[in-house]
């Protein structure tokens, strides 16, 4: 089956990672910017990040016939910069018309402090004036509810906001349906350790159906698995589910949300396929 | 949306697994109570033994009820609490 993973951060993968992905069925992933696993410095460090984000790895990845896709940020851990991140927020810009960007993240809290609520909302006050499509970045384990809560309350505020043009990531069972009630995409992120599991994602399809959901790895630099998605299918299949239901949740649905952001342009396999030919 | 599979289906599939992660439990438990000193007062271990009771009250959301258990109280006042600059406009 042909799938999207939504959220994956593959500038800390290696090659054979887009080889595996592509052999497992993914046709398209994209890629929030996120935190590298130390503080960058100077603007210019995300600059050129940016640059890795919009022109190596979408060439990278279509040596495999995946298509790339990013969002850009400065994530909630560096916010506590707010100097850093406000250099970094006025020259976001620059890229957002660049070819397969679509749109502000990955952006969020991440120990609900005032700092990243500060940064959090000038991000917010950006996409509503360029008007771009946004990804968040919701907190981990006893974090996790309190900021997803001040993360909804943030959005809700922003009346200029369309909520069908926000993806909130990393739902579980006590976030998910507070975050689709307001009209939000939700991500369910399979992590071995502080996030979700096949077998639970699957529950919350069952529980709240497929709407507005989407299912992602969310791989990166630390344990994770990048094949998280099609673990994700396997369990669904091995429940019962019909083939249209999952090709709608890790297909469908993203292309759906993608859709809504200016700079997607995607080839459909069955083009690609036919133009192989 | 209903689960597809039928009660005894489910069963049949997890009862080894669900099986094998109690006995995970347990003889983690059994470890802790082996072990040197006395944790009884921390509330992560509080917090452990009330996520077995809530597994056993046989009410359902189990797993949402675990989670909430083990997360922070939403303050919805955190904005004050936070001395946030005020919302609409923000600072530059
Ligand atoms: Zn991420």
């Amino acid at each position: 089956m042909y799938y999207i993973d939504p959220h994956i951060h593959m500038v800390s993968r290696v090659t054979d990672d887009y080889e595996t992905l592509a052999k497992m069925g993914c046709v398209a992933v994209s890629e929030p910017a996120f935190w590298a696993g130390f503080d960058r410095g100077t603007v210019d460090g995300f600059r050129d990040y940016f640059h890795q984000l919009t022109e190596f790895e979408p060439k990278r990845a279509g040596w495999y016939r995946v298509q790339h896709y990013t969002w850009l940020c400065i994530n909630a851990k560096e916010a506590e910069n707010v100097k850093l991140s406000r250099e970094v927020i006025a020259m976001i810009p620059e890229y957002l018309d660049r070819p397969g960007v679509l749109g502000i993240g990955e952006i969020g809290l991440n120990k609900n402090t005032k700092n990243e609520a500060i940064i959090f909302l000038e991000h917010l006050d950006l996409a509503a004036k360029t008007d771009e499509q946004i990804l968040i970045h919701t907190p981990h384990l006893e974090d996790k509810y309190q900021g997803t809560r001040m993360i909804l309350d943030m959005l809700c505020d922003d009346r200029r906001l369309d909520h069908s043009r926000v993806l909130v990531d990393h739902v579980e069972e006590h976030t998910v349906r507070p975050v689709l009630d307001e009209g939000f995409w939700a991500g369910m992120t399979l992590y071995p350790t502080t996030k979700c599991t096949p077998e639970r994602a699957v529950d919350m399809v069952e529980t709240y159906g497929p709407e507005r959901l989407l299912v992602n790895s969310a791989g990166d630099w630390g344990p994770s698995k990048p094949t998280a998605v099609p673990d994700f299918i396997l369990a669904m299949r091995l429940r019962g589910h019909p083939e249209s239901l999952i090709r709608q949740v890790v297909y469908e649905n993203p292309l759906k949300f993608f859709s809504q952001s200016r700079n997607f342009d995607f080839t459909p396999p069955e083009v690609l396929e036919s133009e192989v030919r | 949306m209903t689960i597809p599979l039928t009660a005894n289906e489910v069963l049949d599939r997890e009862f080894l697994d669900v099986r094998s992660k109690l006995l995970l439990v347990a003889a983690s438990l059994d470890r802790l109570d082996r072990a040197e000193g006395n944790v009884e007062r921390d509330p992560r271990r509080r917090g452990l033994a009330e996520a077995l009771d809530i597994l056993s009250d046989g009410k359902e959301d189990r797993a949402e009820r675990i989670q909430m258990l083990f997360s922070r109280q939403y303050d919805a006042d955190w904005k004050q609490s936070l001395d946030m600059p005020r919302s609409g406009a923000p600072p530059r």
